[in-house]
């Protein structure tokens, strides 16, 4: 399935948002949005992917 | 002094963690400062985890955590950046930023307000960086925030305070409302400045990121605000135009 994440299109096997997270090697503290919509930590394991979806994953990072 | 939600500040010092020459000098800053309050934001994070080690610092320095919505340009941006904040900061907190302009980064007060709203609605406790128009501020306090936070100048700019008539009508609009300076601080004397007006906090960054020696900027910063805010309690003076003699004229030497 192809996806894009951050920007970047990608083939992917993950089928769900949680299990793309482990594939891509993102462990970290991060929050997600799948096609401009937040999807709370809690539902990502229950959220399918569908081909063509964009996805955000985002970190804390500085700012003023 | 006023508290922000239902927390109060240990002093008035929010510092941005933008912009520092290095993680260290930045953490110096923070200690070397005491700044009570930390704004942070959210980035496309990569696969080598590089939000992990900012976010460990910024648990070390043990102060209060104020996420932004920098960049926001939309509504609908503004509070999926909200909610995704609300996530990985663990804070109801969000410093509210939709930008209308793009030279000046002007805030879009139409949506601004609309956002607030609808963040407020969803549990946020919201910190709108607005400009200081009065009507804008009662609208964001009918929309439900409890704090407001104007912009002495365009974010970056360090000009200082713009317009302080507008921002001394402002303080003495909403007496209750806690209000903090945002953005435009260049010097210290501006920070005091504000502090003189009475204001409750002043939020600065580039002016101490980018100084030369940013920790010593930082605790010029602390030491402005703390005088600026004696100065207010303290009960100044009034300016007048002319003169008057501060010695006392009776009993001295008729020597002519």
């Amino acid at each position: 399935m192809k996806i894009v994440i951050n920007g970047a299109e990608l083939d992917v096997v993950a089928t769900t948002l949680a299990a793309l997270l482990e594939e891509r090697g993102f462990s970290g503290r991060v929050a997600t949005a799948v096609n401009e919509t937040f999807v709370p930590a809690a539902m990502r394991a229950t959220h399918m992917l569908q081909n063509g979806d964009r996805i955000e994953v985002v970190a804390p990072m500085q700012g003023g | 002094m006023k508290s922000f939600y239902g927390t109060q500040l240990p002093n008035p010092l929010m510092l941005g963690t933008a912009q520092y020459p290095s993680p260290a000098i930045l953490e110096h800053a923070f200690r070397q400062s005491g700044a009570s309050v930390a704004t942070v934001s959210l980035r496309r994070e990569g696969a080598g985890g590089a939000g992990a080690s900012f976010w460990k610092m910024i648990q070390d320095l043990g102060v209060l955590i104020l996420p932004n919505t920098a960049g926001c340009h939309t509504v609908k941006e503004a509070v999926t950046t909200a909610h995704m904040a609300r996530e990985v900061f663990d804070t109801k907190w969000i410093k509210l930023e939709l930008i209308g302009h793009t030279d000046s980064l002007q805030p879009d007060v139409f949506q601004l307000v609309e956002a607030a709203k609808i963040l407020t609605e969803d549990g946020f406790e919201v910190f709108p960086y607005t400009t200081e128009d009065l009507i804008v501020g009662e609208r964001l306090l009918a929309a439900g925030c409890e704090v407001l936070m104007p912009w002495g100048a365009p974010i970056g700019s360090g000009r200082g305070l713009n317009n302080p008539y507008a921002l001394r009508a402002m303080r003495a609009e909403f007496p209750d409302v806690p209000l903090v300076v945002d953005a435009g601080i260049g010097l210290p004397s501006h920070a005091s400045h504000a502090m003189e007006l009475g204001y409750d906090a002043v939020l600065l960054n580039t002016a101490v990121a980018r100084a030369g020696d940013p920790v010593a900027m930082a605790r010029a910063m602390m030491a402005a605000i703390e005088a600026g805010l004696l100065a207010h309690q303290a009960d100044p003076i009034e300016a007048r135009d002319m003169a008057e003699a501060s010695t006392p004229i009776i009993g001295k030497a008729f020597l002519s």
